[in-house]
């Protein structure tokens, strides 16, 4: 570092370990009742590199980080696959309810009923919503959902003796963690192109179909992709690589396009899995936690992670309600993680499934689909709209304008930062140039949406009139924009006093 | 109703500024044949009918609310004060997503950062990520580490004494690899692993207390493996390491496992926090998110995400891992946890756990037919033999309250009639003399 940063270096605020004063400490703990026991001298450590801080200290510490943060509660959050919908209160209640959150895990069946009934509910309503015939609520995350399908198939296909299929299609719209979750469960790409209208270029899949036909394990498609749009000959693409003998797996992060409009197991899907922290409101955290439960028709059942809940004791007259138990499905692919799956998750998404029922549940998607085409039809005139034609819950424009040379997507997005807003996902998909992609979910009022499309707008004009405006944007958010090739050469991934071999 | 505001005015100018009739219309492109199907799902409720359903659910469970916890067996039931919760329920941190932009993010950002430093601080690592699923995701990506670092090396040693679930877990991760998963049979012992390191040996996990609540002495089997040029990943609590020796004064090259125990409730087993904590030399093949420190345009000290180019979204099929989504709220939970209780918190924490299991201990071993086994120091959790099914001894408990320990039977076929106890610093002497008492009046 040099001197000139040093002194014009200035923190937002310190490092909890520059708050440290010994002797400190920011609770109260009670002091021991029983007899002590001495402790083996010999396998103890003699430093804990922790930092020395009063508990109205710590307080105020993460008060003040919070308000460095952007949020759903505080505004618009259009960023695209990734449903940033209102978060309700009632679901932080719920899964703050001591008999779910003071539960262990490793209770006796008999004494989580309830949390085993919440579970065989949620089970049963996702696979209704999705027309599946089973679901676990094993996998943590979406892409955790992802490895599992892809794990199903290729138990599927190895359970039937056929060890010769080794790929797996993924069009090239796909978010990332396709791809590399097929790698992980140890497939491969093909990659397969889409058409001039967004759409998986038929031919190129007939051609791979006929051609590597007994090699192909399945296909991962995203519908509506990851363009917002709904894939024009969708049952054409199950058919063709049904007949080739693949399985096909929908990767479900646009469900909230889909509640009530259709169906994926009977559009043909074999495995799709759900975002809990999307479509079914869970929060998104800052990074997680999220619950990515799997879906199976017939052929994949016994295949499911687990252990799943089943009904271990039907109903009697005098004890109406029936015995819940985990089990583990008879040629299950194992367990993704320790115990159940993101419990408190599926506590929130229970919430929201029992507020809206199934009819508003349709009007969820209906609404989702609807902000996303106004603002689709409000921008198109301003900016390159790629696919026209009706969009599902979020559309991709061209964040690029002819005469105005030098404005990126990136830039943008930085500048609507300044009218308040959470900028939409930046260079995904990949196929399109300088892509925005543009994701306003139900909760948000027309209002909301029209004081966006005006700042869209108005940065079109900007782009033009000062470019610089947009290149040297953000000017209002706490930080500007960040060295992030210094952070990759430094490397400081960690406060110096937390270091092993740091002074005390 | 539900959570979307339109109003009927409002949804025909939308339609009309959109150039349609109907929303239905926006749906033209889903075949005909399979359009608008029914939900067959319960009727819509107000949130004060959800919240009673909800209720009367939570209460169908024995939880810590009501009955006292002994059981432990890898996830744990410890003291979170107030302030934890109320940091978690701030709509800034919860209602966000992940930091991909970081002019609007520092507060995530700045609050990950702190929580890698403060389990390197742990861990006695210099790197750590933001999170994993959990402790067994977090040692199934160990491993993958652990193949990259070895090149060709495709022999992994896990020793039994590791949770069972975590090595089910790297199984259910590496069945599409070439791998070789061995010496953990149930009844395996530590000694005899280090006779399966080899040349071909990506690395050998172990447990730090093992599953058993033990802690074992593993300098030898450290250096044979670093003498065969395999890697050594520890599995350790969190909280033990608050008085014990750092896995990486012990020669840890890896160290994961949960920090559930570190401001995490316990919420049936998630969401949980993998940690991931190693040595700078190999964070450029670990998955996950990691913050850096940098300065932004004016030269103000900023956080942002690092090394991104290893992950999914920009690698795609040549990614190590898919992982996208982490465990974030719950590393913001162990953050401020952490804080607050500093350097001589979590000792003090760390020690009555230790009194009250050695109390407990103690008392249990003074009673005909229940012998503590005490072949190797303990931290909060204990093995004790019993004259009589598990089963038998737990359902005795519950009945006067209490939660007993977990059936080892149930994963360690020779451990038959052995239960795991664990007492942590939310169990009063009241709770610990009345668990005897349980016992002893089964023994006579
Ligand atoms: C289309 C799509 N697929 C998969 C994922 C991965 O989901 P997760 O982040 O929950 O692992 C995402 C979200 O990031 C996504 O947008």
């Amino acid at each position: 570092m040099t001197i000139a940063t040093e002194t014009t270096q200035q923190v937002l605020e310190p490092l909890i370990y520059d708050m440290s004063v010994p002797g400190r400490m920011g609770v109260n703990l009670p002091d021991c009742d029983v007899p002590e026991t001495p402790l083996p001298t010999e396998l103890l450590r003699d430093d804990l590199k922790l930092p020395e801080v009063g508990e109205l200290q710590v307080v105020r510490h993460f008060l003040k980080l919070s308000h460095l943060n952007y949020s759903i509660d505080k505004g618009f959050y259009p960023l695209g696959s990734c449903t940033m919908k209102y978060n309700p209160k009632l679901n932080e209640d719920m899964a703050r309810l001591s008999g779910f959150a003071l539960l262990h895990p490793q209770s006796d069946e008999a004494g989580s009923q309830g949390a085993l009934a919440l579970m065989y509910q949620l089970q049963e309503w996702l696979a209704e919503i999705s027309g599946f015939e089973a679901v676990s609520l094993a996998p943590a995350a979406g892409a955790q959902g992802e490895f599992a399908g892809i794990l199903m198939i290729r138990n599927y296909h190895l359970d039937r003796g056929d060890t010769a299929r080794t790929k797996i299609l993924v069009p090239n719209s796909a978010h990332g963690t396709n791809p590399a979750t097929v790698t992980m469960a140890g497939f491969e790409v093909i990659e397969l192109p889409s058409d001039d209208k967004g759409d998986v270029d038929l031919d190129a899949l007939r051609t791979v179909c006929k051609e590597k036909g007994p090699e192909i394990a399945g296909m991962m498609i995203t519908v509506p992709s990851t363009l917002g749009l709904f894939e024009a000959h969708i049952l054409d693409v199950i058919e063709i690589v049904h007949e080739a003998g693949g399985l096909m797996y929908m990767d479900g992060a646009n469900m909230n396009a889909l509640m009530g409009q259709v169906k994926p197991g009977e559009l043909g899907f074999d495995v799709m899995h759900y975002n809990l922290h999307k479509t079914f409101s869970t929060p998104h955290g800052g990074g997680g936690p999220g619950s990515g439960p799997v879906g199976v028709g017939e052929k994949l059942k016994p295949f499911l992670p687990g252990p799943i809940v089943e009904i271990v004791e039907e109903p009697t007259e005098e004890d109406y309600a029936p015995g819940y138990g985990l089990k583990m499905p008879e040629k299950s692919i194992g367990r993704m993680k320790a115990f159940f799956g993101n419990f408190g998750m599926m506590v929130r998404a229970y919430a929201y499934i029992r507020v809206y029922g199934g009819e508003g549940l349709r009007d969820v998607s209906r609404h989702a689909v609807l902000n996303a085409n106004y603002i689709r039809a409000q921008l198109m005139d301003t900016y390159k709209v790629p696919y026209p034609r009706y969009c599902g819950h979020e559309f991709v424009l061209e964040g690029h304008f002819e005469d105005a040379e030098g404005v990126h997507a990136l830039d943008i997005s930085k500048r609507l930062m300044d009218f308040g807003f959470h900028p939409p996902t930046n260079y995904f998909p990949l196929i399109v140039p300088e892509a925005l992609l543009i994701e306003p979910t139900e909760t948000e009022t027309k209002d909301d949406l029209d004081e966006f499309i005006e700042a869209m707008k108005q940065i079109a004009q900007e782009a033009r009139t000062d470019p610089d405006l947009l290149h040297n944007a953000p000017h209002t958010a706490p930080v500007k924009r960040l060295d992030e090739v210094k952070a990759a050469k430094d490397l400081i991934l960690c406060c110096a006093p937390a270091l092993p071999d740091a002074g005390d | 109703m539900g959570y979307i505001p339109h109003t009927e005015v409002e949804r025909q100018q939308m339609l009309a500024a959109i150039g349609v009739t109907t929303i239905e219309d926006l749906f033209e492109a889903i075949p005909a044949t399979h359009r608008f199907p029914k939900l067959n799902l319960p009727e819509p409720m107000s949130e004060m009918e959800v919240a009673a359903e909800m209720q009367a659910l939570s209460e169908a469970n024995e939880h810590a609310g009501d009955f006292a916890i002994f059981r432990g067996a890898g996830a744990y039931h410890h003291f979170v004060p107030s302030v934890v919760n109320h940091i978690l329920l701030r709509g800034e941190f919860y209602t966000a997503y992940t930091p991909y932009q970081p002019e609007l993010s520092q507060g995530t950002l700045q609050a990950t950062y702190e929580y890698q430093s403060m389990m390197c601080a742990l861990t006695g690592m210099d790197a750590a990520n933001a999170s994993h699923y959990d402790g067994a995701t977090s040692l199934a990506e160990a491993v993958t580490v652990a193949v990259q670092v070895g090149r060709k090396r495709n022999k992994i040693v896990l020793s039994h004494s590791i949770n069972p679930q975590y090595r089910e877990v790297v199984r259910t991760y590496h069945q599409g690899r070439d791998l070789q998963i061995v010496g953990d049979e149930a009844d395996a012992n530590l000694a005899a692993l280090a006779e399966l390191i080899d040349d071909q040996t990506a690395m050998v996990a172990i447990a730090y207390p093992n599953f058993f609540g033990q802690i074992e002495d593993v300098s030898a089997l450290v250096t044979a493996a670093h003498d065969a040029g395999a890697l050594v990943i520890f599995v350790a609590n969190p909280l033990m390491l608050a008085l014990f020796k750092s896995p990486g004064e012990l020669g840890a090259d890896i160290v994961v496992g949960d920090a559930q125990p570190l401001g995490v409730s316990m919420s049936y087993g998630g969401p949980y926090l993998g940690f991931f904590a190693t040595r700078t030399k190999y964070v450029r093949k670990i998955a996950g998110r990691i913050i850096g420190e940098t300065v932004d345009a004016d030269g103000k000290k900023a956080y942002v995400m690092t090394l991104r180019p290893r992950e999914q979204d920009i690698r795609r099929e040549k990614a190590s891992s898919n992982i996208c989504t982490n465990q974030g709220l719950m590393a913001l939970a162990a953050s401020v946890y952490l804080a607050l209780m500093g350097r001589n918190g979590l000792r003090k924490v760390a020690q009555l756990n230790y009194h009250k299991a050695h109390y407990a201990a103690d008392q249990i071993d003074q009673i005909d037919g229940f012998k503590v086994l005490r072949s190797k120091p303990f931290f909060n959790e204990f093995m004790v033999k019993c004259l009589m099914p598990v089963e038998v001894v737990n359902n005795a408990l519950i009945g006067e309250g209490i939660v007993g320990g977990y059936d080892l039977g149930k994963d360690y076929p020779h451990l038959k009639d052995h239960m795991l106890l664990c007492v942590t610093e939310m169990n009063s002497k009241e709770e610990i003399d009345a668990l005897v008492d349980v016992l002893k009046g089964l023994a006579s």
